[in-house]
């Protein structure tokens, strides 16, 4: 089994050579950018929420509870709107479907890891901590419990917090993010740490399918069932178009 | 507000949390064919490429319609992309990006 998982996950194009140091290297350098993107949209987020009448216990709750920044930033504009719970609860479990894919796509690396520590990890599993970990784990070949720790923690967790924290308080003195760029880096780097998982053909089918059906399904019906249905569909594509390869 | 929104908080973390953990605790992962494996390996690069290009090139006016709107972030995000793929560098493809948009914004192309 053993075997044939790892023919079945290769590594990233030529890395499995790298020692765990410069693996956690290069993932805390690709960690760099995300960080400032969280922390920018935690600012946002925070100010949001004062501006919304939450009290600061609420915004970390939200930070803190949910840890996913759609769904967060949606409820603001529910609240606001004097809009059931139910209707927001929904929503957030719509919104959050994606990360269902992240899971899955996670758990062949992290079979070995023990459950309660599994049911930990899921707990701070973004976009981010997602495309991070699985990076790393293709560059070293195999799965690295610490540098998913570092990925998610590092990356998103400690900054989304501390930022929400920072934007409630002081948010209104910042300009606006869009001015420095920083609405850039959260595309930029979901597209490049997709590049950096492409390792053959059929990736590349799966990748431009998922695009362009996303971006059809986010124009005919929701922009978040298209990341979901994008990410479901773009596999099967890619499965069916381009016959098994050899990794490496 | 005083607290109230900490049981709202509570709810929809209590909804999100399944499509984290399902999958991750779910046992037979071992024991998954071939064929399903080598999907779920397709995945991450599709679901990152699908949530990217949302993000890239889709607005959604205060109606709730989405459309396609093709603005500065395209090319910086572009940018990003051709330079992790020739250097394998996110960082630096990430400062192209964030310098490309910014730029064209502070000198008006944008």
């Amino acid at each position: 089994m053993r075997r044939q998982l790892r023919e079945d996950v290769p590594p990233l194009t030529g890395a499995t050579s790298l020692g765990i140091a410069e693996a956690r290297r290069r993932l805390i350098a690709d960690m760099a950018g995300i960080v400032v993107s969280s922390g920018a949209f935690g600012i946002v987020f925070g100010l949001a929420a004062e501006r919304a009448g939450y009290s600061i216990a609420e915004a970390v709750a939200m930070s803190t509870i949910v840890f996913a920044g759609a769904s967060q930033f949606a409820a603001v504009g529910l609240v606001a709107a004097a809009t059931p719970w139910p209707a927001i609860v929904l929503l957030t479990g719509f919104l959050n479907a994606r990360h269902l894919l992240y899971s899955a796509a996670l758990a062949p690396w992290l079979r070995r890891v023990p459950r309660l520590e599994r049911a930990a990890m899921a707990y701070v599993l973004t976009d981010e901590a997602f495309a991070l970990s699985l990076a790393h784990f293709r560059r070293l070949g195999r799965v690295d419990v610490g540098g998913y720790w570092i990925a998610a923690i590092g990356s998103t967790f400690i900054p989304w917090n501390v930022a929400t924290v920072v934007g409630f308080l002081v948010g209104g003195s910042i300009g606006a993010p869009e001015r420095f760029g920083i609405d850039v880096v959260f595309p930029a780097a979901m597209a490049g740490l997709s590049v950096g998982l492409i390792a053959g053909r059929r990736e590349i089918v799966a990748v431009a399918a998922a695009i362009v059906v996303a971006l059809v399904v986010a124009v005919a019906w929701d922009p978040h069932a298209a990341i979901v249905i994008g990410g479901l569909v773009g596999p099967l594509i890619g499965l069916a178009l381009v016959s098994a390869e050899r990794p490496g | 507000m005083n607290g109230g929104l900490i049981g709202l908080a509570i709810l929809m973390g209590a909804v999100t949390y399944p499509w984290r953990a399902l999958p991750l605790l779910a046992p037979g992962v071992e024991r998954l064919p071939p064929l399903v494996l080598a999907y779920l390996r397709l995945v991450g690069p599709a679901v990152l490429a699908a949530l990217a290009a949302v993000n890239t090139v889709v607005v959604t006016d205060a109606s709730g319609r989405a459309s396609l709107h093709f603005g500065i972030v395209l090319p910086a995000v572009v940018l990003c992309v051709a330079i992790v793929a020739w250097r394998r560098n996110l960082f630096l493809g990430l400062l192209a990006g964030v310098g490309l948009a910014a730029l064209s914004r502070a000198v008006g192309l944008a």
